[in-house]
């Protein structure tokens, strides 16, 4: 194809908004790393200001990927079978169930924020830890996984190899672990993605659910964006994208692996 | 249904109903045990009327924005082949995973007090220009949160568009724009719908954005969650998150409801 397409229109508009969600990219890695956000570069390059973030916040790092890893456990636990169940029953009723379990995407997470302090913001222990931020982001979710789950369930194939394992004699635990869920295994690894990506990222929500001994990467950015200096935000904006970015790729890496070596 | 299949239903369903069923069958009833009148108060308090029509206003325009801009960078990415294409897609995409708080601190970067544009505004003597924290500010970073979700699905939708329709056209000497109505926006009219309520449904529950710009534009989010914690009057707060989510539910449901007709029509 070597038609020429003449549509510099579109390359315009398409240079006008790379710069537009590039340049503040570029800006907060560079307010980072120099001393001076208003002197710029010529204030010099430092790595105080990650060392400053890393002493404060360093925790909600660490807090953060642990939440997303349980959520993606959790997640395939409790999502897994049902998605299965769903996906052998064409039912009017099983299509409901997951249209129900969508509804946490639909609605805002502040909506859902304040509906979870109200039935369990007096109970204190609970409240207070970080299984109450899990269980929000395990709802919010929760559907993705399980959509993509069902719908790998419900190739012909794997129904066609389900059945012929049972006329065998493979009881449902052997059929399940065995055939089932290996044969899906890329449609989990996608599903946990999303679960991780989101999680990983949650504010509306999490911000509702956090109190001060309770805080997520996001939460802890919002708190420096607010009482600190620019140079502290943008350092800590960078520690996201350091830590974050780098974990998406490979896990994006991984699921596109997973992809192939099941596609042939 | 099996039974065997309602076990294996039994944990999600528990967990659902603990966590989120109850929970908001709770928030939803709330208003009603002080006075079912509270329900309405988004249309008989000006001030919450006024914050539901600025989300709404906002959103709206947030929508149709990003459905032109991102069509345009999204069928260019799509279709025309040039070096560096796939990593400027990736780039262009890659907001998706941030939070809303660092867009709202980007819009801070960008234009805020001492930010980019108000330090060139002041070089060529127009004095210290600062937009962030006001309408334009807050349009302005919706629109990048936003941007990246239509690009990707048309940037998608593109590299499976029928080309063959569109030379046909060309052929036949259509005029460009009519190229763009008749043969563009109707091949690409699925994913516009899908995107425009993604986009509208994201937009009127962001919360981090408007939170980290504690913008003088007020939306609703900003207004429950001013009612829950300011004011800690949780009916309130209740009521108008009903209001939001009733919106944002009611326009994903429209284009759900419209691809599943499409979808069973084209069958």
């Amino acid at each position: 194809m070597t038609r020429r397409t003449q549509s510099p229109g579109l390359a315009l508009i398409t240079a006008i908004v790379a710069i537009f969600m590039l340049t503040p990219m570029v800006l907060s890695t560079t307010a980072a790393l120099v001393n001076n956000y208003s002197q710029g570069l010529a204030s010099g390059l430092t790595l105080r200001w990650l060392e400053q973030v890393i002493s404060v916040y360093g925790q909600t790092v660490v807090w953060s990927i642990a939440i997303a890893v349980a959520c993606v456990i959790g997640n395939i636990l409790i999502g897994v079978p049902a998605a299965y169940a769903l996906a052998r029953n064409p039912s009017r009723w099983a299509k409901t169930f997951e249209e129900i379990l969508t509804l946490p995407v639909a609605v805002p997470g502040l909506a859902t924020g304040l509906a979870l302090i109200l039935a369990y913001g007096t109970l204190r222990d609970f409240r207070q830890s970080y299984s109450f931020i899990l269980v929000g982001h395990m709802i919010f979710t929760l559907p993705f996984l399980v959509r993509t789950v069902t719908a790998a369930f419900q190739r012909p194939d794997l129904v066609a190899m389900d059945e012929a394992a049972k006329t065998l004699g493979a009881n449902f635990r052997q059929r399940f672990l065995g055939i089932l869920v290996p044969a899906v295994l890329p449609a989990i690894a996608a599903g946990s993605l999303m679960v991780f990506t989101l999680s990983i990222g949650e504010f509306n929500l999490t911000w509702m659910l956090h109190t001060p001994l309770t805080r997520t990467l996001p939460v802890g950015l919002a708190d420096s964006y607010a009482s600190m200096r620019l140079e502290v935000g943008s350092a800590y904006t960078l520690v996201f994208f350091i830590v974050v970015l780098p974990m998406l790729w490979l896990l994006q890496w991984c699921t596109h692996l997973l992809e192939k070596k099941y596609a042939n | 249904m099996k039974s065997s299949h309602r076990l294996l239903l039994l944990p999600v369903a528990i967990f659902f109903m603990a966590f989120w069923l109850l929970p908001v069958s709770r928030l939803l009833i709330l208003p009603a045990e002080q006075d079912w009148r509270l329900y309405f108060v988004f249309l008989t308090e000006a001030r919450y009327a006024w914050s539901l029509i600025n989300t709404l206003g906002l959103s709206i325009g947030v929508t149709l924005v990003t459905l032109v801009l991102g069509a345009a960078v999204g069928l260019y990415l799509g279709r025309q082949p040039f070096p560096g294409r796939q990593l400027l897609l990736s780039i262009l995409t890659l907001p998706l995973s941030f939070p809303g708080v660092i867009i709202g601190f980007f819009m801070i970067l960008l234009a805020g007090r001492q930010g980019l544009v108000t330090d060139i505004t002041q070089a060529l003597g127009l004095g210290r220009f600062s937009f962030a924290y006001g309408l334009a500010g807050l349009f302005l970073a919706y629109l990048y949160f936003s941007l990246p979700r239509a690009i990707a699905a048309y940037a998608a939708a593109a590299q499976s568009m029928d080309k063959s329709v569109e030379e046909a056209a060309r052929s036949l000497g259509a005029r460009r724009w009519h190229i763009i109505r008749d043969v563009w926006m109707v091949q690409l009219e699925s994913t516009t719908s899908a995107c425009a309520a993604i986009v509208f449904a994201t937009a009127m529950g962001a919360f981090g954005t408007a939170f980290t710009l504690s913008s003088q534009f007020e939306v609703l989010p900003i207004t429950i969650y001013s009612e829950f914690t300011n004011f800690a009057n949780f009916t309130l707060a209740a009521s108008l998150s009903i209001t939001l989510g009733l919106f944002t539910w009611f326009a994903l449901f429209l284009t759900r409801r419209k691809e599943t007709v499409a979808g069973v029509a084209s069958q």
